[in-house]
Parts: C-alpha cells; structure tokens; sequence
C-alpha cells in the first residue's frame, strides 16, 4: 500500500509547490486564449479551491472511484467551474487543461518525493494519470451539460418567442409566423391559434408567412393541415407574405393550394378579411 | 339505449352531441336524423360538437356520412363549435371532411343556414 499512499502524502507535504507549480503551468497554457476574460489572481485562487477539495478526496485513498462521495465536492467544484467557464466563453479544451496542467506540476513533484524508486515513480505517475484523467472528463462532460442546458432553454423560449397570436380587428386574427417551421413548431403555433379562435370567436384568420425564409413540401403540408382544422372549427383562413419566389417553389413542388386564399402582403389579407366582415372604410376630409 | 335528442327549431334541426359517442350511439344518430329530416321536412341541420373533446375516424366519417345522407334528402350540414384539439386530430387522421359547412357556435351556424336557405330560394327565379 506504501505506493498508494505516496500521492497523498507528497500532495499533503509539498502542497504550496503543487499550487505554485500548477498556477504557472495555468498561466501559460491558458496565456493567450484567456487574457481579459481570467485574471491571474483569479487562476490562482480557483486552483487553491480546487487542491482545497481535491487533497482531503485524495488522502480518502479512494482514487478509482470519482463517483464516490468522497469525490462529491471536488465534483461539485468541477461544475460549477465549468459553468462559469461556459459563461464566459470558454471552449471545452480550455476548460478541460484546468486539470489536465494540474498533471505537470503533481509529477514534478511525485518525481522529486520518489526520487531513486524507479518502480514507485512509475506506479504514483500511472495511479495521478488516471486520476487526472477521469477529472478532466468529467469537467468536459460537465461542459457539455451545461452548454446543452443552455441550447435547450434558448429553443424553448424560441419557440414561445415565435408564435405571437394578434388580434387585429374585432374578429380577425393574424398570426406572423418568423423562422423555419417544423413538426413540432407547426404544432405549437396550430394549437395557440386553435385556442385562440375559440377565446376570440373570430370568424378570420390570417397567416403571415412573409418570416419564413423557405418552404418546402412538407412546410406547405403543415400549413395545409392548419388551414384544412380552422376550417374544421368553422373559421376563414388566409395565407398572406407569399414571396414570388416562394410562389415559384410551391408550383414546382406541385403542392396543391387550391382553396386556399392566399394574398401577397398582409394588407391585402386584411382588406379582404375586412371585405368578408362587410366592414367597409371611407376617406374622411 | 338511450338515444340522442334532436330538436326541432323552425326549418331547422339541432344535434348536440354531449356524451361521448361510441360507436352503436352514432349508427343511431345516423338513422334518427335521416328520419327526423325526412319526417319533419327540415331544410338545414346543425349538429353541435362543442361538448365533444374526443374523436376518432369512426365518428369522423359518421359525421361525413350524415352530411352526405341530409345533403340528398336536401338540407343542409353544418358542424359547430368544434374544439381544436378534436380539429387537430381530425386532420392528423387525414379526415378534412370536405363538403361539410363548418361554423364557430350554434348561432353562427344558424346564420350560415338561413344564408343559404335564402340563396337557394333565390337561385330558381332567377333562372
């Protein structure tokens, strides 16, 4: 057990050096990438707080095992680091060398504890490597979750942001439809503007297209759909923003829209929708 | 069984549908009303779905048939009140039920049915 023990002890012996040693090593590793965003002092006191977890998990001789509860707060440490490295930009190699230039520093110094024990120096170097190894996985993995968190809210509230549905007169909704559409957003915007019919009893609806970059088959099956269950609830449906290009594609593409009121601006589909309420404007001078 | 009611307002008739409808209620349905516009001569039919927040393409196509069946014994269908998540599935289950009038609330419906009623009377004269 004399080799196991040697990693913590020369950790516990020759700390500070290990925090010098290791804060250098950070300082030039991470130079260039992260001037202005991560001072020195900074560097230096997030690696004490890491050595502050990380000594008391490895004097447990438990170094298989990062999931242990021994390791819990180093873990928790290694997240919320790699939280605030996601803040502020960093990328996931970035992160990652926090532990990985801990590597050259504990060596050095298991090098100088062990000098003369070939073998041990051999044994202590492979036990820190894996150690070191399973760290900084972990960190990128915790990388990874939190920037995966981070995509996944942004596309929730995308997709909130995206379907406004607006009244504009008594009776006649619009809903302007921004971004490419989707099964899923397609869904979304059906069921608020379903749901809004019913709480508005409008008898119009008219969907603005003019923000959908494309449309292809299955774009123009979806609106489709929307058109063919307003009409099942009993409303009008207008299509409006059909740019000529896109009126070229739906041709091509063959995609019957026969029955479909379409109009190429929202004005017009306003003034017919306006016309179909037999609600009639006049000039006053 | 009980069946479902239809009552009689004017010209019209009026279905609505406030339990679940399983299959050997809607063949019932089907036959009341073909018998009931027959009978009473009715010129139009509304049948009022707004209690229903659950179909499948049984009853999809029953109401297609009905509308079918009422259009040849000349009156006209409108279907009202439909909840959109009945919509959704509807047109999910690919049943668009075309040539069915549709309409917001029972009164829309009724305006939509004298609409028409006035049309088609207007429409021999002119001829």
């Amino acid at each position: 057990m004399a080799n196991k023990t040697s990693i913590s002890q020369a950790l516990g012996k020759r700390r500070s050096d290990i925090h010098s040693q290791w804060t250098k090593q950070l300082g030039s590793t991470l130079g260039e990438s992260s001037k202005g965003r991560l001072s020195a002092a900074e560097v230096s006191q997030q690696a004490e707080q890491f050595l502050d977890r990380f000594n008391p998990a490895v004097q447990s001789q438990k170094l298989d095992d990062i999931n242990g509860s021994e390791w819990t707060e180093v873990r928790a440490f290694l997240d919320d680091l790699s939280r605030r490295r996601v803040a502020a930009g960093f990328s996931s190699d970035e992160t990652a060398t926090f532990i990985f230039s801990l590597k050259r520093a504990l060596f050095d110094i298991l090098k100088e504890e062990s000098a003369g024990d070939a073998a041990q120096l051999a044994d202590n170097i492979w036990q820190a490597t894996l150690l070191l190894d399973k760290l900084g996985l972990y960190t990128i993995k915790s990388y990874q979750k939190t920037r995966e968190e981070v995509i996944n809210r942004q596309q929730q509230e995308l997709l909130e942001l995206s379907t406004p549905v607006v009244k504009l007169w008594d009776g006649i909704l619009a809903l302007p439809m921004i971004g490419t559409l989707d099964s899923a957003r397609t869904q979304v915007v059906m069921e608020s503007l379903l749901q809004k019919i019913v709480e508005t009893e409008s008898q119009i609806a008219i969907i603005d297209i003019t923000g959908v970059p494309t449309v292809d088959t299955l774009v123009a099956q979806h609106l489709l759909k929307t058109v063919t269950a307003l009409r099942l609830m009993g409303a009008d449906c207008i299509i409006s923003g059909v740019r000529p290009q896109i009126a070229q594609t739906i041709v091509h593409l063959g995609v019957d829209l026969q029955g479909v009121t379409t109009k190429a601006n929202l004005a017009d589909a306003l003034a017919l929708a306006l016309k179909r309420s037999g609600i009639t404007f006049s000039r006053s001078n | 069984m009980q069946g479902i009611p239809i009552l009689r307002m004017g010209e019209f008739l009026l279905v609505t549908i406030q339990v679940d409808m399983h299959d050997q209620l809607a063949m019932r349905l089907q036959d009341d009303l073909t018998n009931a516009i027959a009978k009473k001569n009715a010129k139009g039919v509304l049948i009022d779905i707004s209690a229903l927040d659950m179909v499948d393409s049984f009853i999809g196509r029953m109401i297609s048939d009905i509308s079918g069946m009422a259009r040849i014994l000349d009156a006209k269908t409108v279907l009202v009140g439909m909840q959109p998540a009945v919509a959704i599935t509807l047109v999910e289950l690919g049943l668009s039920l075309p040539g069915v009038a549709t309409a917001l609330n029972v009164e829309r419906g009724m305006q939509l049915l004298r609409k028409s009623l006035d049309e088609s009377d207007v429409d021999p004269t002119k001829r």
